[in-house]
């Protein structure tokens, strides 16, 4: 596979670290005194469960033998197509997913 | 008809023209007691603990495909039992031992070889880990040996004993530990379940569940709706695609583990054996192949096919422990897809939806639980109550921090 990164250009996916589904960057967030049942899901459901979808993933990527950036891949889990990459960092200031 | 010598005999006088069918076609009733959804070797074996050990009729297994062409015919066909944490080795070890006496239970030459399994290890801190480990299977009731190297090379002359890097300085054995001939293991569970009644589908793929006040009580197929009374889903890789009919969101991640076969060679390696500085295990088949694999791809897929840097690895890895293989020649390889977990161990429990049961998270070592995870959601169907060895095995572990995570790698599911 190859990850075409937003600042480096056209790159092979095997210069990647791949831990999963964007939504990791997307934490929920809570006071420390916090243990409402709801609070306790929501850690739970962001830290356990993944929507695993068959078809178009957001995920991502870190570009552990590159420039060290988190990218977001937008990739086809049946095909391993590869419609959209861009910068964590950039997704992320922009309000997130 | 019942599988004999006689009956060999009787067929070959005959020219062999009156083998019955091992199993029927049925068109599927309206309406059944239990459904299981996925003719794989668990789904299988799910139907034919509980028409056999649970005494339960009117059974339909519904396959998408046909037998066999799931994981249960794409895997390495390793078995063993040699885990490491309290909710898992009672498990693995009840399914050696049921592997051990299944040919005559289902009346299927399985070609369960028990050739032994050998992890190897690198240095003394693996060394301790193995000792360790061993002792766990032994106080489980499982076998286990630390082999030195000198008992090493006696079975594993050809070795790369004294790599500078990583010298191989022996291993922990389970020598009741080996392979099975791993499609045999669907044909026996098919044949054992059909003789006993249940109507096995193929070409029959559920895309949806019919719900009615919050209870499961049928699934929507390309053969038309099936009402049943319990529904078991055990649909290993494609878990999330089926459950996500219902809503729910699962601690399951797929993703495409490759396996490679090279061409037939005179026997060279008499067990399995499994690196211990990389990832990377071998048999060798009957036939004389070399069967072997490694990591997972590392990405969620769908697709029941990998890309080649694992390959590559894959290969470094065995060239690095057996470099005398490296002259053979690779004939095939192929890709399954696995529902891999968050802690890397299975869940066989009840949903929260009523009449409707999970089975699934076998990551890549669900072959050896087969004849286990069969009995032990027959027994969940059958009951409502977890069987005892499998009641670790439960869906609320994560959110009560129950994990059973045998590398301790956390909650992500390419690292298990
Ligand atoms: C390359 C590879 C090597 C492996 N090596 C080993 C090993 O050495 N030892 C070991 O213990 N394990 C190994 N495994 C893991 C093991 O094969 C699996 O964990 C196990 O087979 C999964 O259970 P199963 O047999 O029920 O799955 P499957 O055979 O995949 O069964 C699931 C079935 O569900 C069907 N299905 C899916 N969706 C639907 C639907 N909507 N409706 C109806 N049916 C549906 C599928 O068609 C499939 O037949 C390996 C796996 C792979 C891919």
């Amino acid at each position: 596979m190859i990850i075409n990164h937003p600042l480096l250009g056209p790159r092979d996916a095997s210069e990647f670290y791949y831990i999963g589904d964007a939504a990791m960057i997307m934490r929920p967030d809570a006071k420390p005194d916090d243990h409402s049942a709801e609070t306790m899901a929501a850690f739970d459901s962001y830290q356990h469960h993944r929507d695993n979808p068959h078809g178009f993933h957001r995920e991502l990527w870190y570009h552990e033998q590159g420039d060290r950036s988190w990218l977001i891949v937008t990739r086809n889990t049946t095909t391993h197509e590869i419609t959209k990459v861009e910068l964590a960092r950039d997704v992320k200031l922009k309000g997130g997913l | 008809m019942r599988y004999s010598g006689f009956s060999i005999i009787k067929q070959a006088l005959t020219g062999h023209k009156s083998w019955p069918k091992a199993w029927r076609t049925p068109d599927p009733k309206p309406a059944y007691d239990y459904i299981i959804v996925g003719g794989g070797g668990h789904g299988l074996s799910t139907a034919y603990y509980l028409a056999s050990v649970y005494g339960a009729k009117n059974i339909a297994v519904l396959e998408k495909g046909w037998l066999g062409s799931g994981n249960i015919g794409r895997n390495t066909t390793i078995i063993r039992s040699n885990y490491l944490l309290d909710g898992n080795v009672p498990f693995y070890e009840m399914s050696l031992k049921l592997w051990e006496g299944l040919e005559q239970d289902f009346n299927y030459n399985a070609m369960v070889s028990q050739r032994g399994i050998i992890n190897l290890y690198h240095s003394d801190s693996q060394r301790d880990a193995y000792a360790r480990r061993g002792n766990a299977m032994i106080m489980n009731g499982a076998d286990a040996e630390m082999l030195d190297q000198d008992a090493l090379r006696k079975l594993y002359p050809d070795l790369n004993y004294d790599n500078a890097r990583f010298p191989i300085m022996g291993g922990l054995a389970q020598w009741r530990g080996g392979s099975v001939r791993h499609d045999a293991v669907a044909w026996g569970y098919a044949r054992g379940a059909d003789r006993l009644g249940v109507d096995i589908i193929q070409n029959c793929e559920v895309t949806d569940f019919i719900m009615e006040k919050g209870a499961c009580t049928g699934v929507v197929t390309n053969k038309g709706k099936i009402m049943g009374k319990k529904i078991g889903v055990a649909v290993a890789g494609s878990t999330t695609k089926v459950m996500s009919k219902t809503g729910m969101r699962l601690p399951i991640e797929s993703h495409v583990l490759q396996a490679f076969v090279s061409e037939g060679l005179k026997p060279i390696i008499p067990g399995v054996i499994t690196y211990g500085m990389g990832h990377f295990y071998i048999s060798q088949s009957d036939k004389g192949g070399l069967v072997f694999g490694g990591d997972i791809d590392g990405y969620n897929s769908y697709a029941q096919r990998g890309n080649l840097p694992v390959v590559e690895h894959v290969c470094e890895g065995g060239i690095a422990m057996m470099p005398y293989i490296g002259k053979a020649k690779m004939l095939r390889m192929w890709g399954g897809i696995m529902d891999m977990s968050m802690d890397g161990s299975p869940i066989i429990d009840k949903t929260g939806i009523d009449n409707l049961y999970l089975n699934t998270g076998w990551c890549y070592g669900g072959f050896k639980a087969t004849p286990a995870s069969g009995y032990c959601f027959a027994h969940l169907l059958a009951n409502d109550e977890p069987h005892e060895n499998a009641a670790a095995l439960r869906l609320d572990r994560f959110s009560t921090g129950a994990v059973i995570d045998e590398r301790g790698a956390g909650a992500q599911p390419n690292l298990h």
